[in-house]
């Protein structure tokens, strides 16, 4: 018998910590699947982030590194500029990136860094208990926006792909989702296509991905799936933001 | 026929691979593994396609699939 599909090498036995039906884990698939295909696993290195995704050096079978909150960006500048020839790729949370992280971020993809980001937007602070992130849809109930987010109040969600994509450094932005097999499918060959983009030494990529937190939104995994659909779509369309040639 | 290899010890029992069977084949499981979770399950492994949607939605990858 032939092997269909099997998880991947480039990712360690450990078991993932992540709650039931976070898609944090099928996006870990991703970037590994798409790393082991490229063939560049030995000069890899991962920013791992702070928010959910903290362990993720446990889980990478490559160098990582872990950086303080939202300074992933900046780690990465630094790997890269030191190892030119290594393939660096920073994974943060949209708390992580969008927030605290938002002025790396914005200056990583303004000087067109070689280098990486998979950016994770599920539209809330996953590990510190569900409150209002800059992601936040309006209307969306957190912790800390119990009757829904007011825009009046706590202004609009920002869409960071959008905005990165106005920049002239950035080489390729998309946006993916996560939410059935063809969205996968899809997302997975984006990440392939943001790692060539580094090998072949184009700039800044970066892959915004939709993903769902069942626990924080309340909701169960297949529940959760389909609200991402219905309300995080609409608001975040899917798709290639910005591509140079 | 197909063949599912389940990592019943790793398995949340999120059943999002149920979701995505076009057969309809998977279940979660009346035990419970190590963790505490009901682990998803085949019954009717005969009418297994192969076609690995489940594998690609696990998000913690504990399916394997041969054909």
């Amino acid at each position: 018998m032939a092997v269909v599909y099997e998880k991947t090498k480039l990712l360690t036995d450990k078991p993932l910590h992540y709650c039931p039906g976070c898609t944090h884990g099928i996006i870990h698939r991703l970037v590994a699947e798409s790393i082991d295909e490229l063939g560049v696993q030995e000069k890899t290195i991962g920013i791992a982030p702070v928010g959910c995704a903290v362990f993720a050096y446990d889980y990478f079978n490559c160098d990582m590194m872990e950086a303080a909150h939202g300074r992933a960006p900046a780690v990465a500048t630094g790997c890269k500029r030191v190892n030119p020839d290594n393939i660096v790729f920073t994974y943060q949370g949209d708390g992580d990136l969008a927030s605290i992280g938002a002025a790396e971020i914005t200056h990583a993809a303004t000087r067109g860094e070689n280098i990486t980001v998979i950016f994770v937007n599920n539209a809330i602070y996953g590990m510190t208990g569900g409150q209002m992130a800059p992601t936040t849809l309006p209307g969306q109930v957190t912790t800390t926006s119990p009757y829904g987010r007011d825009p009046k109040l706590c202004g609009y969600p920002i869409r960071v792909s959008e905005m990165l994509a106005t920049l002239d450094g950035p080489a390729y932005i998309a946006r993916v989702s996560v939410h059935d097999v063809k969205h996968i499918m899809e997302a997975k060959k984006c990440i392939r296509k943001a790692f060539e983009t580094q090998i072949n030494k184009k700039g800044f990529s970066l892959i915004e991905v939709l993903s769902a937190c069942p626990t924080n939104w309340g909701m169960t995994p297949q529940e959760a799936l389909k609200w991402l659909e219905a309300n995080m779509i609409p608001q975040y369309p899917l798709g290639v933001k910005k591509e140079v040639e | 026929m197909a063949k599912l290899t389940i990592d019943r010890e790793a398995c949340k029992g999120c059943g999002l691979c149920a979701e995505v069977c076009p057969k309809h084949l998977l279940a979660l499981s009346r035990e419970i593994n190590a963790k505490g979770y009901h682990p998803i399950g085949i019954e009717d492994q005969e009418s297994c396609i192969g076609c690995a949607f489940c594998a690609r939605m696990c998000p913690d990858a504990v399916i394997k699939v041969e054909k």
